[in-house]
This record gives C-alpha cells, sequence and structure tokens, in this order.
C-alpha cells in the first residue's frame, strides 16, 4: 500500500510481537506518535479475508501496514496489549464474522442484537457463518445493581436538534457509576458504498458520511487514490485545499464554543457563537459556493480554481470579533468554573483508548498529522500545535481556542503565497486487473482521519474509514464515571465528537 | 466579569429580515432548459452519484434525490442543466421534485387540507444523517436565522410536537425509534422530510443498513429537496407548514 512500508505475516505469535512496540503499558512513553491507528478486513484477490493493521511509528516516517490472513475465521486479539484495537476488532467481528482470539470484550459493536438478520453481511461466501455468539450482550448491569443505584436510558431520541446516540447511565444520586454508549444507530454502511464506484466520482460519497467534516473526508480520500495510482495533484490545488480544510476547522471551532456557552447558560454567548459559526459559514458560501466547502476536492486536485481574493478582508474582521467573544468568555466565571475539572481524560488513558485531535493534545499528547506526516502543502507553512496538559474541558476549549486562530494564519499565509497553474493533474489510464492501493490521512477538526483505498483499475473495491471520531467516542466514557450528570452535557460537548462519522 | 446582557444588546440586531435571499454563488440544483439534448449523450446521467437524472431527450432531474454535487452541469457539453435558477423550495409532493423546465412553484397546502396554523413546535429526528442537516437545523436557531420570531420552536418531546422534522435516509436500527416518535405525537400532526436522505436515501440510502427514506414509512406532508437544505429553505417550508405565506 502506497505510501507505506509493509509486512505480511503468518502465524499469529508472529502478529503480536511484531506489533508489541505499539502496546500501551503504565511506563508507556507519551510523547511519540507510536500508535496503532486502525484495523480493517478485506477480501484479497483471491477472495480470502485479508485483515490490515496500520500504524505510525516516527514522525515524518512513512506508516506501517501489517497483513495478516485469519486461520478458519480466527485470528489473535491484540486488545489486552492495545486496548484501542478493541473497538476495531469487534467491528470486524460484526461485518466479518472473524473471531478473536482472547478478546477481553466480545460485545456487538456495529450491528445491534435482534434488529439485524443474523449472519455477518460482509462475511466471505465460504465463511458464511454468524458472528461468533456474544456472551454479553447489551451489558447485563449485574455488576452495577446496589439498592440506591438508578438506571436512566437516554435515546436514541434525544431533547434538542442532536445525533441519534443511546446513553445507559447507571448512577447513584448526582453521580455517575458507569456510562455504555450505545452507537451505531446510524450506521448507513458507508463503506460499502464506495465499492464499484470510479475514482473520479466517489469524493462526493466522502463528503457526506460526516458533513461537518465533508473538507477532511474528501480529502483524505483523494489523496488515497492518489497515492495509490502514483499521481500528485499540482501546488495550486494542495494550497488551496489547506484553505478549504482550515476553513472547515474554524467554523467547527466556533460551532463548539457556541455550544459550550449554551450548555453553560449563557444566552448571550449561546447566541454569540452561533452567530460566528453562521459568519464563518457564509464566508464558505460566498468563497466556495457551499457552506459546507463541498464539491470542490477531487482525486487529482480541485473541480474549479478558487478566487481567494476577498477571503483575507473576510477573514481578518471575523478574527477580531472572534477575539473579543473569546476573551469575554475567558473572563467568565461561571462559564470556567463548569468546564474546569469537567471530563477528565488521563494522558494515559487517552494514549491506551486511542483519543486523537483536540481531545488528546489537551491531556499532554502533542501529535498533529499536519505537522508530524505532512500532506497537501503543510510544510510550506509555519504554525504552532498547542497543547495542555490538564485534560479536562477546559484545556480542551483551549486548545481549540488556539488553533482557530492557527487556522486563520494558515489561511493568510496560503493565501498569500498561492502558486499559479492548474487545479488538476490528470487521472491516468489505469488498466482494470490491475490492482493498486493507497493510504490517505488528514488531520480533521476532530483528530486523525484515515482512508485505505484498494482499486482494480480505477474502481474502488474496498475504502476503508477510521474517523476520528471513533476513536474519540471511545475514550469519552471513561472520562464519564466519577462525574456527576449535571456535567455530563458539558463533558459530552467539550469532546466535540460527531456520531456520522463514527457510525458511518 | 463581562456584563453580557449589555454586550447583547450594544451587539445590535443582527436578525436577517424575512424573506431572507440566499446569496448568489451557493450551488443550487440542476434544471433542464430545454435547449435539447445530443443524441444518445446520457453523460449527465452517469456522472449523477445519486441516480437523479433520467430520460432521454427530455431529462427529468429529481431533486429528492440530487445532492447539489453540481458534476452534472460540468459533465453537460451543450448548457441543458442549469443551476442558476431560484432557491430549491419544498414540496408537498413527491412528484413535484423530479423537475423538467416547468419553473418550480412553492409548496401550497390544498385548502382545508393543513390543520395547523400559525405558532409550530418542532420535534427534529435523525435517522441517519450524516450531520449536515443537523447543522443547518441547529443554525435556525442562531440569531441571523431566529426562528423563534415566528412562533417556530423545537420540543424535547414528541408529546407537544406539531410537526415531526425528519433527517436521514432511515437505517435499520433507527426505524422502530422513528415509528415510535411519531405515534408519540398528538394529532393533527405533520410529517417533514428534510434532505435529501430523508427523501430518497440520497447517497447514502440502501445497502445492508438503511432504508431509502421516511416515504415508506410515514404519511408525508412536505418534502424539502437539498443537501442539506439551506436554512431558508427550512425556514420557508416550516412557514408552509404552519399555513403561511412567504
Amino acid at each position: 500500500m502506497r505510501p507505506c512500508l509493509e509486512s505480511r505475516i503468518s502465524d499469529p505469535a508472529q502478529l503480536l510481537a511484531e506489533l508489541s512496540h505499539l502496546a500501551v503499558h503504565a511506563t508507556s512513553k507519551l510523547r511519540t506518535v507510536k500508535r496503532l491507528q486502525a484495523i480493517y478486513a478485506r477480501r484479497d484477490d483471491d477472495g480470502d479475508l485479508e485483515l490490515i493493521y496500520i500504524g505510525s511509528e516516527a514522525e515524518l516516517q512513512p506508516f506501517r501496514i501489517w497483513r495478516y490472513h485469519p486461520v478458519n475465521g480466527v485470528a489473535p486479539s491484540l486488545a489486552k496489549l492495545i486496548p484501542l484495537a478493541g473497538s476495531y476488532e469487534r467491528e470486524i467481528q460484526d461485518l466479518y464474522g472473524v473471531t478473536f482470539a482472547g478478546a477481553p470484550d466480545g460485545r456487538r459493536l456495529v450491528l445491534h442484537q435482534g434488529i439485524y438478520p443474523p449472519g455477518a453481511p460482509l462475511s466471505p461466501a465460504e465463511h458464511g457463518q454468524d458472528p461468533p455468539p456474544s456472551a454479553r450482550e447489551d451489558v447485563p448491569a449485574p455488576f452495577f445493581e446496589g439498592r440506591d443505584i438508578q438506571r436512566l436510558g437516554y435515546g436514541p431520541v434525544r431533547s434538542d436538534v442532536v445525533e441519534s446516540g443511546r446513553f445507559n447511565f447507571w448512577y447513584a444520586g448526582e453521580g455517575i457509576v458507569h456510562l455504555d454508549a450505545k452507537l451505531f444507530y446510524k450506521h448507513r454502511a458507508m463503506e460499502t458504498r464506495f465499492e464499484g464506484k470510479g475514482i473520479g466520482e466517489a469524493a462526493v460519497l466522502s463528503e457526506r458520511i460526516s458533513g461537518v467534516d465533508s473538507v477532511a473526508h474528501a480529502l483524505a480520500f483523494s489523496t488515497a487514490c492518489e497515492n495509490a495510482i502514483g499521481i500528485e495533484a499540482p501546488p495550486r490545488a494542495n494550497q488551496l485545499r489547506v484553505v478549504l480544510a482550515e476553513l472547515e476547522r474554524l467554523y467547527n471551532h466556533l460551532h463548539y464554543f457556541g455550544l459550550i456557552a449554551k450548555l453553560t447558560t449563557l444566552k448571550v454567548a449561546d447566541a454569540e457563537g452561533h452567530y460566528l459559526e453562521e459568519l464563518a459559514k457564509q464566508l464558505n458560501a460566498r468563497f466556495s459556493g457551499s457552506r459546507f466547502l463541498r464539491n470542490l476536492v477531487t482525486v487529482g486536485g480541485l473541480r474549479r480554481d478558487l478566487d481567494t481574493g476577498q477571503i483575507s478582508d473576510s477573514l481578518v474582521e471575523l478574527e477580531r470579533k472572534v477575539q473579543r467573544y473569546l476573551e469575554a468568555l475567558a473572563r467568565t466565571r461561571s462559564y470556567i468554573d463548569r468546564l474546569e475539572t469537567t471530563g477528565v481524560l488521563d494522558p494515559l488513558t487517552a494514549l491506551a483508548q486511542g483519543a486523537t485531535g483536540p481531545v488528546e493534545r489537551a491531556s499532554g499528547l502533542n501529535r498533529d498529522l499536519r505537522r508530524d506526516h505532512p500532506y497537501a502543502s503543510y510544510e510550506q507553512y509555519e504554525f504552532m500545535v498547542p497543547e495542555a496538559e490538564v485534560g479536562d474541558a477546559r484545556a480542551r476549549a483551549s486548545i481549540r481556542e488556539a488553533e482557530i486562530f492557527e487556522s486563520i494564519s494558515i489561511i493568510l499565509q496560503a493565501c498569500a503565497h498561492l502558486d499559479g497553474g492548474p487545479i488538476r493533474s490528470p487521472l491516468p489510464d489505469q488498466r482494470s486487473g490491475e490492482s493498486t492501493e493507497g493510504l490517505g490521512w488528514v488531520e480533521a477538526t476532530r483528530g486523525t482521519l484515515i482512508y485505505a483505498v484498494h482499486l482494480d483499475g480505477s474502481t474502488l473495491t474496498r475504502v476503508k474509514v477510521k474517523d476520528p471520531s471513533f476513536s474519540n467516542w471511545r475514550a469519552f466514557p471513561f472520562t464519564v464515571t466519577g462525574s456527576n450528570m449535571m456535567d455530563y452535557a458539558i463533558s459530552e460537548a467539550s469532546f466535540g465528537l460527531s456520531i456520522a462519522g463514527n457510525d458511518r | 466579569m463581562p456584563f453580557w446582557t449589555y454586550r447583547g444588546l450594544s451587539g445590535g440586531v443582527v436578525t436577517a429580515s424575512w424573506p431572507i435571499e440566499v446569496p448568489d454563488g451557493e450551488a443550487g440544483m440542476p434544471v433542464p432548459t430545454g435547449v435539447g439534448c445530443p443524441d444518445g449523450c446520457g453523460v449527465c446521467v452517469e456522472s449523477c452519484p445519486s441516480g437523479a437524472i433520467s430520460g432521454h431527450p427530455v431529462l427529468t432531474v429529481d431533486h429528492g434525490a440530487c445532492v447539489s454535487c453540481n458534476r452534472c452541469l460540468e459533465s453537460c457539453p451543450v448548457g441543458e442543466l442549469d443551476a442558476s435558477g431560484p432557491m430549491i423550495i419544498a414540496s408537498t409532493t413527491r412528484q413535484a421534485l423530479r423537475r423538467t423546465a416547468d419553473p418550480a412553484e412553492r409548496a401550497v397546502f390544498a385548502p382545508g387540507s393543513n390543520p395547523l396554523r400559525k405558532s409550530l413546535f418542532v420535534r427534529h429526528i435523525d435517522c441517519g444523517s450524516c450531520n449536515g442537516c443537523e447543522s443547518e437545523i441547529g443554525a435556525l436557531d442562531n440569531p441571523y436565522y431566529n426562528l423563534h420570531r415566528f412562533g417556530i420552536f423545537f420540543t424535547p418531546s414528541p408529546r407537544f410536537a406539531d410537526v415531526l422534522l425528519v433527517t436521514g435516509p432511515v437505517t435499520i436500527p433507527m426505524r422502530d425509534p422513528l415509528l415510535a416518535t411519531y405515534e408519540a405525537m398528538p394529532a393533527p400532526k405533520l410529517v417533514i422530510a428534510t434532505g435529501a436522505c430523508a427523501i430518497s436515501g440520497g447517497t447514502n440510502g440502501g445497502g445492508y443498513s438503511a432504508f431509502d427514506g421516511i416515504g415508506g414509512f410515514l404519511p408525508v406532508d412536505l418534502w424539502i429537496p437539498g443537501c442539506p437544505p439551506h436554512p431558508v429553505a427550512v425556514i420557508d417550508a416550516l412557514l408552509a407548514a404552519s399555513g403561511r405565506s412567504r
């Protein structure tokens, strides 16, 4: 898979040994980009099931992938070694019917019990078996039973205009004893929608996986395809892609502040934050024709050229307003009080559970793909990667606050030094029957976003989407246990989670 | 400590006067112009990711499936398709979204067919959207669109709701919660299919885990096309639902 280092592994012991350097222990080094990034399954050219493990090992070095063929539908589980692997394994178990030997958590993840017909929908015919019987369906809860413990089920239809998900709380008085976040109500099998489509047309599809991350998805998809077929987008296209990606971060972060202000019951700050988000979306629409910056990024570059003429002035004006707003928030004691010590994610848990983006940077893990594995034209710009140690909601807000100004700075730098020339590289004729693979990655608003694409000629045969929220939803419940019901909504909002991205 | 109330008042009015014009340059949906297609062309049909275009040589564009990607406009060799027309507006019938060269008309309920008047309470339900629709529906409460001024409010409980605003193609696990939410609403009630997914599945319907929109499950009173629908289109539809003109 381009542009990765590769290892092929044939026996289970070797798989565990090879990946053991990504294991997380109590003494693990926190300042590292070493991490297992994703696991996924696919059918190889012979129709056999293949597991692909993607990891990052060192800054500015290529990602590494390991390939492993399950034997009789069984593979060793890595989840005891690398806890974040558990979510990927459970997904593969549901969809492909693979059993992970020694997995600490065998519950279903993606396909809810009793809702879907039996059987793994993507399992190759010869393994057309049911997903392994899961001993622990729907959290049995005896562990949490007690005279003073109540259970509250909330969702999938929740108050306000929010995405669907179900949250089961066990609580005593105000204190939360346990939270089980049941997601995948929104599972649409988006990855399978790519299969059979040409690479030229599928960027539109990637934009519709998580709408508020449209640019990030289209960019990760496009670079994965470009890597697979060995082309590069022209310099001007890559610079404009950075402008689009940072505009996306900007309106998302502004939305976040409006939402946090709403949840801390600051009516005016709620209105002002959402108004600033609206101004950013309107800027997007004037600049790109789409409030979500859609319909531009595609394989080979951009679909049309953009005029950055007015963007600098509009941005400088917006920046002044944002600055005044964030300064006022920072001086509001009731707001700070609600964020401090709320939803603390400690660094080791962040690392072990795979937290990413602003969430991990607020917990002392300083990683950012834009700096560590540059793509598009990020190596041309100067920017800082903000970091905080405390890991509470205030720390996460401080990271996003700093990122807003870094994003504006990046956009202004990019607009000031735009190359001329074409904005789209022609796609070479790919012979069908010729298999290629490529990896693409983007530091999206919410963190590490990875696409792995498999092509037959220029037709997509398998696309894996690793959305940052898939990682952060795994880490989030760890901050809830021991907290209280009053803080829950703030805690959830402070993670900035996309359910559409997680569920796909 | 900042004095937020004063800050809010001194910021002045930022709410846009209704009707709000959608600025030029925002991607609209293609409409056949009637120029005529070359023999055996069909590149637009091939280019469409959601199968919204059919017919030859007279084209029909299904705005209930269109995701405004504008690939068809880029591919059309003769300019038979044009997206510079008026803002996309809601319709009371599914059929009216299938557009030929005729001009679009704003949704109007037949006399006596709409039981609701004036103030509305809306229950939103996400049945598997990409969250683009939620982002735009959420924007209705920001001071620029300021939905409250029309006496239209979102309500947490379906028991208080007049209108069910549905997004997403309906995933398998969301089918029962959707039906339960509808059942929990007192009559009279309206159902609004919001966005391409809820209307037809768009690019995201079908497969092993989703249906093709809500039409098969609930009686739909209004269809708002768009991917996602512009906030102005949603306001316009809600006004139509409350029996008001623009």
